[in-house]
């Protein structure tokens, strides 16, 4: 019995590969970490802390081509002969776990929430709105950790680092350029959220909900028809239909809560709601809620953090 | 261009989520199947979008039973050339992919189109389980796609920003939203529907590898704490002392 633990380290180590191999260790078995990505060795080694008791890393995959991550995950399970393999369900896992699942004919849990019981993994199903409990028929099971649901744990002290050939073959995606807006918080990874709906009336309306996230260190979002109509950009839109998140902290001003919007930030832990109209179902789902007009109070929770952090 | 877009079924998103069964089955008493959203308003019209401007053509292919039809049907009115039912239960996501995967390798698709996810069980494994089954490349979370002879150019999703990637094809795509506009299908295409071709196909022979055995309800969220709107300072001392998230 053992487990192996995919993450990627192409920008050094993010939270969720941190989760993911605690997530690895609270299974129970040996925790082994398979890697593509340019990481050097001393931060691969700091796995060791949340449970790793090996790293082994394929260089030669640059990027995130999932045909070449299935085929080291492939490699890496043969040699360890994994009986888990732990993903976290981010964009890459969505692309290469499903791979790694036909390639070993191993069963794939996406969307886990929970450590198994027995054979069965607690997922999110129905965008939130519900749990499901799914049955691996294979030996070897295939976890995809939904972001965010397990906080990673410390504990331990470095592991060894190997490299690996993992035969990862040819890259059949050919990355033409990357862009990433400086200093955004990515917001599936964030922690805090500040969003805001149609209630704002214009995109020229953004300034203060972008200063209340900087303020704060949180990510923004905002409800479908703000991403439809243009006011902001797609990657924002959460709820059924656009990004699912979980954050500590959601903040949302302006939007009704609608059911399709609530499909997405329901499994956030704190909801704050700003809604001038106290019948707005969002209410009903909130765990603080401001009656009150958005232009007014927005700015002053700005103010407020501002002293908060300030004073401590 | 040969596309092949993958269609599922899912509740409306207005749909009460409740479970029978002693937890085991959802209840679909009183729920409206639809289109999944990303199948539909990113996958499909996308897919026309490319037919229009390129010439070629558009199926559509679901795994599932004979009640599927009527969802096939609302598909076929936004305007695909005929469609394809492997006559079976979707058990799960390999199931369902390893069905399509076979049907499509035998009839020779350049270009097979996926949603992102499925609004009832979000798994995201259906578009590279079908990828691995036909060997060729997937790209997932495509927010625009484009193509240039047997070149596909593509932007997906990363964390943080935009990649923007280019592949060979055949291959498959997941879609995401930004790829499409959603149509609204017209009184033309709904009549065009009702003849166009849908052909039952024998499931080939694949074993599920996983199952959902039982579906809980989150618990019920206890009272919102209203705040004065004068005083943000209070909510800042309930959000750093009480809920502890800052
Ligand atoms: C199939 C389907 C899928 C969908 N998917 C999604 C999805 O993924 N995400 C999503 O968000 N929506 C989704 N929707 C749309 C959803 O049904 C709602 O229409 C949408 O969420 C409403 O957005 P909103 O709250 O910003 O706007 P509105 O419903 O117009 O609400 C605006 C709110 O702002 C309040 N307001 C107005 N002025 C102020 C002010 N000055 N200060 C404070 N509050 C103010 C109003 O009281 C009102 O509650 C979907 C719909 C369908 C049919």
């Amino acid at each position: 019995m053992s487990t192996l633990v995919y993450i990627n380290s192409n920008d050094g180590l993010a939270k969720n590969a941190l989760e993911a191999v605690t997530y690895g260790k609270k299974l129970g078995a040996d925790v082994t970490v398979v890697t593509t990505g340019g990481a050097d060795e001393s931060t691969l080694a700091s796995l060791g802390e949340y449970g790793a008791s090996k790293v082994m890393v394929d260089r030669s995959v640059t990027t995130n081509d999932p045909g070449q991550i299935a085929n080291v995950v492939k490699a890496a399970a043969d040699a360890t002969g994994a009986s888990t393999i732990v993903f976290s369900h981010d964009f890459i896992a969505k692309a290469a776990a499903p791979r790694v699942s036909v390639k070993l004919k191993a069963g794939l849990v996406s969307g886990a929430i929970g450590v198994p019981e027995g054979n069965k993994v607690k997922v999110n199903v129905f965008s939130g709105k519900a749990f499901g409990f799914v049955e691996v028929n294979t030996a070897t099971k295939i976890i995809s950790l939904l972001p965010n649901s397990f906080q990673p744990e410390a504990g331990g002290s470095a592991c060894g680092v190997e490299e690996f050939n993992g035969n990862a073959g040819e890259a059949a995606i050919k990355v033409i350029e990357t862009k990433k807006p400086e200093g955004d918080i990515p917001l599936p990874e964030a922690e805090l959220v500040v969003s805001a709906g149609r209630g704002l009336k214009g995109p020229e309306n953004w300034g203060m909900i972008e200063e209340l996230a900087s303020e704060l260190g949180a990510a923004t979002a905002c409800s479908r028809p703000v991403a439809d109509i243009g006011w902001r950009p797609h990657h924002e839109h959460v709820g059924q239909t656009g990004v699912a998140i979980r954050p500590n902290l959601y903040i949302a001003a302006g939007i009704s809560g609608a059911i399709q919007h609530l499909a997405g930030v329901n499994g956030s832990k704190v909801i704050v709601v700003v809604n001038t109209d106290a019948e707005a179902p969002f209410f009903k789902a909130a765990d603080y809620g401001i009656v009150g007009d958005a232009f007014e109070v927005i700015p002053r929770l700005t103010e407020a953090v501002k002293k908060f952090k300030a004073a401590n | 261009m040969k596309i092949l877009v993958c269609i599922s079924k899912s509740p409306d998103t207005t749909s009460k989520i409740a479970f029978t069964d002693g937890d085991t089955k959802f209840d679909e008493n009183g729920v409206q199947y639809i289109v999944n959203p990303y199948d539909e308003w990113y996958a499909l019209v996308r897919a026309l979008e490319l037919k229009e401007a390129g010439g070629g053509s558009v199926s559509i292919i679901t795994v599932g039973t004979a009640a599927d039809d009527a969802v096939i049907r609302k598909a076929l009115a936004i305007g695909a050339d005929e469609a394809v039912r492997i006559d079976a239960a979707p058990t799960d996501a390999y199931y369902t992919a390893m069905q399509i995967a076979e049907y499509a390798k035998s009839n020779g698709f350049d270009l097979v189109m996926t949603g992102k996810e499925t609004i009832n069980y979000n798994g995201s494994q259906v578009g590279g389980m079908i990828a691995e089954g036909m060997d060729v490349p997937f790209v997932s979370l495509a927010s625009r796609l484009e193509v240039n002879g047997s070149t596909a150019t593509l932007d997906t999703e990363i964390v943080g920003g935009i990649q923007t990637v280019e592949v060979s094809l055949p291959a498959v795509v997941s879609c995401a939203k930004g790829m499409a506009e959603q149509r609204i299908p017209n009184m033309r295409g709904i009549m065009a529907a009702r003849t166009k071709p849908l052909n039952v196909v024998a499931p080939a022979d694949i074993d599920a590898l996983t199952s959902f055995t039982s579906y809980a309800l989150p618990p019920a969220k206890s009272e919102c704490k209203m705040i004065d709107p004068e005083n943000m300072d209070e909510l800042v001392a309930l959000l750093h002392n009480e809920a502890k998230v800052i």
